[in-house]
């Protein structure tokens, strides 16, 4: 990945220089006609294209605001009705992911989606241990967090 | 136009944190209050940054990095220091709400002891 990064800057430079334009536009532009190249090539030079994975990165962070205001929606719901009608719980999400890094991410998720709060791990990090406000809707949360979260950031990291 | 986006913004954002605030004052115990408190605060001040970033763009023709970078790191940490506020919580044993009705972590703590003894 590293390499792709470094041929697709040197790509752009070449692209200014046979421009002769040495500004900041030319280089973008530069930039975006080597991720072209790189794309159409990428079968002959063995190896993945690395931009699949910013784009991934991008919708990752996508999903997270879109996650964010819809429990805020949720929190507004539960603070401004009359009766709280909650049942508060801790449940145990066991998660795919391996390495640290990885599972922090989805930690992090959790916490800023509709009714769940991480609140601890297990010893071998495998399971997370989630705060949910409204237990019922337990079976839900799981789902989604299995479905969206972790596949998303599988595509990141794979 | 850009006046009401501005407007709109800083008036949400002031808004999440009022009803973050009313959150932490009515929810029944620390990890409830910590929902409101991360969920609300988080998109508030969001808000408040962007409305502040779109003022200076618009009206003073500023590109304020600085603002961008702070909406990362209040994005970054806000779900961390829910997380560390709610173990510690739980670590010196904070009573949850009467309520509750489910507590996993407790049956694997009870397992892990009885597997040590």
């Amino acid at each position: 990945m590293a390499f792709q990064i470094l041929l697709n800057i040197g790509l752009a430079l070449i692209w200014m220089l046979l421009r002769a334009e040495y500004t900041i536009l030319e280089f973008i532009i530069g930039y975006i006609v080597g991720l072209g190249l790189l794309f159409v090539l990428r079968r002959f030079l063995h190896f993945d294209f690395y931009f699949r994975r910013i784009a991934a990165f991008i919708k990752l962070i996508l999903l997270f605001f879109y996650k964010l205001i819809l429990s805020n929606i949720d929190m507004i719901k539960i603070v401004l009705s009359p009766k709280m009608d909650i049942q508060p719980g801790i449940i145990a999400v066991p998660t795919k992911l391996r390495t640290d890094w990885e599972v922090t991410l989805l930690a992090n998720l959790i916490s800023l989606t509709p009714g769940t709060l991480t609140m601890n791990f297990s010893e071998d990090g495998r399971t997370l241990y989630v705060h949910s406000i409204h237990v019922p809707d337990k079976e839900k949360a799981i789902k989604e967090i299995h479905e969206s979260f972790e596949k998303a950031i599988m595509e990141v990291t794979h | 136009m850009t006046e009401i986006v501005i407007s709109i913004l800083l008036l949400m954002g002031g808004g999440l944190s009022v009803l973050g605030s009313i959150g932490i004052v009515r929810l029944p115990d620390v990890y409830g209050r910590l929902h409101a408190a991360t969920k609300s605060a988080t998109l508030g001040v969001i808000t408040i940054i962007l409305g502040v970033f779109l003022y200076f763009l618009f009206y003073h023709g500023l590109f304020v990095g600085k603002l961008l970078l702070t909406i990362v790191f209040v994005f970054l940490t806000a779900p961390v220091a829910a997380f560390m506020i709610a173990r510690s919580a739980y670590n010196v044993k904070v009573k949850m709400w009467d309520k509750s009705i489910q507590d996993d972590l407790a049956e694997a703590e009870k397992k892990l002891k009885s597997r040590s003894k």
